[in-house]
């Protein structure tokens, strides 16, 4: 669900709490009113608590106790918390042919799409910084890549790119003069020369980069317009006034008020590219080289009935982005700190 | 930049060549970037907008008028070919694609989903936001942590939970999966809105004798009423367009497939034409579309709200 996208990341830190009060020994609170407002606070929050205890907390606990059980879609009505426990859905999720294959793929994909994203984001928020007519018409015409629905997107995408029909290979053969159609989103690579060498392009691959920032840079556009809105006009002006040329002003002046928006941007990005399944199984259902791992679990729960794999699988998913995500912020953090 | 700035300042004091050579670049770039902003603005939206610009016409067009010049960017008023909609609307009994069926479908799951989780999280939110209760920063994490799960991990659990209860292919159950997915944004959202409101109105309230639902009823959740609005158009969106669950959960019945799962579905066979599909394409964004537009100041407001504090 990465369209929920929008709106936790951008709404900030939270709001100060203005009904707290320094807080006494003992963990009950005292008072007649503050019992009444713990009360009246679990009341309040226990349906929305429940659901989410229900439908998203407790399914991801069995999901741990599925990948650590021999568990078959054909035997999955018999099937309890209690069982036989066992590693080996690990060792054959991790023996499996392909297994770190995807797993690079995933990277490689979550990290182009990011850059790709946040960079055109970036150059778009710059490029209409300036006030001008329609400029509100414009902004808002960039956003629809990122709300126009993902089956929507994805279709249209491959029926251009369709190597009988597609617009794109009738430019490319009629206009460019390329010698055949290009298959897209099913040719793992594509033997392009590029001064006199031969270079095999992975086109599948940079296909769905593509698509995926297409898809997601009126994110950060809409992000860094916000920011860039908010970076006094005075920093500029002084500047200005010192002789800085526009791309020294945006290096010493614009660019250190946008990197702590950037590297959010860039956390936030990257899980989502990471755990996105929607685009790549829309576009290419993971062949030609762009099986990610959310496919893969996908596939192992539905076209294998393998249900205790596709559980270690997304654990194992899960347990990366953990890793990676800490490590970018332990790096950041360090950053931050020196500089 | 202070030390560049400086730097040419004093230079430029002992010598007018350095602030001459400043000065040139400083126009060239200037001049460069007045060239560069209209294209690289223009680049864009051709970008952004060509494929949908694309998908309207080639829901125009008859599949054998796209193969015959599948090069076209425009078509006459005569070659519009209304059939294509025809096709893709009309029950699957009197030969189309029946997506009626799945628009229907479409909005009694998002409308579900949007009543459900307003229903439970304007409660909640007002809950964080205002009351100190006890775990509630760990039920904020919660929720945060919730957010960045990935859908994958769930889905595994969700589907074989819903094959053993039978529920596969139920529209209610689909619901249930959005509402647990989606409340922890609205949440995320409200209580910030909810934290605007003035203390001071609900204490006066209070004093007058309001019990707390009725201070959330009376007071908070009418001046809240923008944030409600536009949170709610969000998980309407998002209903409307999610694709995984809707996938693993209703793909045996056809009769409960929404149009994303539809589309998706059908363009997988070859039996039905492009442009056909491409008919159902728009249907599926152009509400999407519509309601963005309609409340895009709300929308975009809602978007940002907060992200100047980086």
């Amino acid at each position: 669900m990465t369209a929920t996208a929008g709106q936790v990341g951008l709404t900030g830190p939270p709001p100060t709490d203005p009904g707290r009060r320094p807080r006494r020994k003992g963990r009950a609170p005292r008072s007649a009113r503050s019992r009444e407002a713990n009360r009246a606070g679990l009341l309040l929050i226990s349906p929305t608590l429940l659901i989410v205890t229900v439908a998203v907390v407790l399914p991801i606990l069995w999901a741990v106790a599925l990948a650590f059980q021999r568990v078959r879609l054909i035997n999955v009505r018999g099937t309890g918390v209690i069982g036989e426990y066992t590693l080996a859905n690990f060792t054959n999720v991790l023996t499996s042919p392909g297994s770190f294959g995807a797993l690079g793929t995933t990277v490689v994909y979550s990290v182009c799409g990011t850059a790709l994203a946040i960079g055109i984001g970036l150059i778009a928020a710059l490029a209409l910084r300036t006030p001008f007519r329609g400029r509100g018409a414009i902004r808002a015409a960039l956003l629809l890549p990122y709300i126009a629905p993902v089956v929507a997107a994805t279709f249209v995408w491959s029926t251009m790119l369709n190597p009988q029909f597609g617009v794109v290979n009738w430019f490319g053969t009629e206009v460019l003069g390329w010698e055949a159609p290009i298959a897209f989103l099913s040719q793992r690579s594509l033997p392009v020369s590029v001064l006199g060498m031969q270079v095999e392009i992975p086109i599948a691959l940079v296909t769905v980069i593509l698509f995926e920032a297409w898809r997601s840079f009126p994110f950060a556009f809409l992000f860094l317009t916000a920011r860039l809105a908010a970076v006094p006009d005075v920093l500029d002006e002084a500047a200005r006034i010192d002789g800085a040329t526009p791309t020294q002003r945006f290096r010493h002046i614009l660019l250190p008020q946008l990197l702590p928006t950037i590297a959010v941007l860039s956390v936030l990005r990257f899980i989502w590219t990471f755990n996105n399944f929607d685009d790549i199984y829309l576009l290419t259902g993971g062949g030609a080289g762009t099986e990610v791992v959310a496919v893969r679990v996908f596939d192992y729960l539905t076209a294998r009935g393998d249900i205790g794999a596709a559980s270690a699988q997304a654990l194992l998913l899960a347990a990366v982005l953990a890793v990676l995500v800490t490590l970018y912020l332990k790096l950041f953090g360090r950053q931050e700190e020196s500089s | 930049m202070s030390s560049t700035a400086n730097a040419r300042r004093t230079s430029g004091g002992t010598s007018g060549d350095a602030t001459r050579r400043g000065f040139n670049r400083d126009r060239f770039e200037t001049g460069l970037f007045r060239v560069l902003r209209p294209v690289v603005v223009v680049l864009l939206l051709l970008v952004a907008l060509l494929p949908f610009y694309y998908m309207i016409l080639l829901s125009f067009r008859s599949l054998d008028s796209l193969l015959q010049n599948p090069g076209a960017l425009w078509i006459s008023i005569d070659e519009v070919d209304l059939g294509t909609y025809r096709d893709v609307l009309a029950p699957v009994a009197a030969g189309g694609q029946g997506f009626v069926a799945f628009l229907r479908n479409s909005l009694l799951v998002a409308l579900g989903t949007v009543a459900m989780t307003l229903l439970v999280t304007i409660p909640g939110s007002y809950a964080v936001s205002r009351l100190q209760f006890f775990g509630r920063r760990q039920v904020s994490g919660l929720f945060l942590a919730v957010y960045f799960f990935p859908s994958v991990l769930l889905a595994v659990p969700l589907f074989v939970l819903f094959t053993q209860l039978g529920l596969r292919g139920s529209l209610v159950g689909l619901v249930l999966v959005y509402v647990s997915q989606v409340a922890a944004v609205s949440i995320y959202t409200l209580r910030n809105y909810f934290a605007t409101v003035p203390v001071a109105l609900e204490e006066a309230a209070s004093i007058d004798g309001a019990s707390r639902l009725q201070i959330l009823r009376r007071i908070s959740l009418p001046l809240a009423m923008p944030a409600v609005v536009s949170n709610g158009l969000f998980i309407f969106m998002i209903a409307w367009n999610e694709f995984l669950f809707a996938l693993l959960l209703l793909v045996e019945r056809r009769d409960a497939w929404t149009v994303s799962l539809g589309l998706s579905q059908l363009s997988g066979s070859i039996e039905v034409p492009t442009t056909v599909l491409m008919a159902g394409s728009v249907i599926l964004t152009l509400p999407i579309v519509v309601l963005f537009f309609a409340a895009e100041r709300l929308l975009t407001g809602g978007l940002t709200a907060g992200a100047e504090k980086g």
